[in-house]
């Protein structure tokens, strides 16, 4: 049974890990990171450590990533990474130095343990259980550590707090200011610094689509949105003028009530 | 098989990880990476916790599981502040202290 978990557990874990670090997108990353550590847990549940892979699940998985996700949701995700190199040669050399590593490992340290599986069980129902086994460790032998990483979580979650809550990075931007630099602007380009003009201020209707009418007749076009413009919806000049010149003579014949009179 | 196939998936992962920080520029991935070294150090230790029939390894990984944590919240929170003022995941982007 230990053996089937592992050779399902292991090649899921690796295959996992990679993902992780060749996704293209992080939240792919994220989910693929997920799975490796649940795949993990399996693991340590074939070396009698449920505990751990109690923990490993509620930590990291629970925890962990969902800090993970938080970040990606407080900064957007969908943003492309650059992939040239800013130091030269640096992915090849990294290359090298990983299988160096790898090789360093697995030819060393894989061959350094001599001792089979199920030495645990007795140390586990020494306690009555592994996890009583391990609370004993823990608050005798370790006791002086545990207090120290109780320091290490207190100081890690006030260094959050400062640094989250950062001071405001540009100056607030205040009326005054923006006045200020509409003029700028205008001396600088001859940007129109008074507000756009209303639609259909000269027009027959309240529509969004009809543009204003400039006192020589013609169309206003910053006065319609440039989508309904783009769309071809909103009347040029030439369709509106000869309408509003019939209705302005009807109005000075009194033929038609002066719009909004009635 | 003995206990030391799980040395060698450990390694394994270790090196995986140790790619993501190396070769990937986007500071997240750069972060998994390292929650991915961090598990494999704790594989190993209990795998020695297994092979040495004591509890002593499994406490460890207690305690690096600890440490991993405070690390992501402290990494997360700079990196917010980062993107804060550069509006950038990537980590060559944030090079204000080089002279």
């Amino acid at each position: 049974m230990t053996i089937f978990v592992f050779w399902v557990a292991a090649p899921l874990t690796i295959a996992m890990a990679v993902g992780t670090i060749v996704a293209r997108k992080v939240v792919h990353s994220a989910i693929c990171l997920c799975g490796a550590m649940v795949t993990l847990g399996l693991l340590y549940t074939t070396l009698e450590a449920p505990f751990l892979f109690v923990a490993q699940i509620l930590v990291y998985t629970g925890s962990i990533m969902m800090l993970f996700l938080f970040t990606m949701m407080l900064i957007g995700i969908d943003r492309r990474e650059s992939l040239t190199e800013i130091i030269r040669g640096q992915r090849v050399v990294s290359g090298i130095a990983i299988g160096a590593l790898l090789a360093l490992l697995v030819f060393t340290v894989a061959g350094a343990v001599s001792g089979g599986f199920g030495n645990l069980d007795e140390v586990n129902e020494r306690h009555g259980g592994n996890a009583q086994g391990l609370a004993v460790l823990l608050f005798t032998k370790y006791a002086f550590i545990f207090e120290a990483l109780a320091a290490l979580v207190f100081t890690a979650a006030l260094a959050a707090m400062v640094l989250a809550h950062s001071d405001q990075v540009r100056a607030q931007r205040s009326q005054r200011g923006l006045a200020a630099e509409k003029l700028q602007q205008y001396a600088a380009t001859g940007a129109n610094p008074a507000a756009a003009p209303g639609s259909g201020v000269y027009a027959r209707t309240n529509s969004i689509a009809h543009p204003a009418l400039l006192p020589d007749g013609s169309v206003a076009d910053n006065s319609v949105s440039a989508v309904l413009s783009e769309r071809g919806v909103v009347p040029s000049d030439v369709e509106l003028l000869p309408i509003l010149v019939a209705e302005t003579a009807a109005e000075i014949n009194g033929t038609l009530p002066i719009a909004g009179g009635a | 098989m003995s206990l030391s196939a799980y040395l060698i998936v450990s390694a394994v992962l270790f090196c995986i990880g140790l790619a993501g920080v190396l070769l990937r520029r986007n500071a997240l991935v750069m972060f998994m990476g390292i929650e991915l070294m961090l598990n494999a150090a704790n594989l190993a230790l209990v795998t020695f916790s297994e092979a040495h029939a004591e509890l002593d390894g499994q406490v460890a990984a207690v305690f690096t599981m600890v440490v991993a944590a405070t690390e992501v919240v402290v990494g997360l929170a700079i990196i917010i502040t980062i993107f804060r003022s550069k509006a950038s995941l990537n980590v060559d982007d944030a090079r204000r202290l080089r002279h």
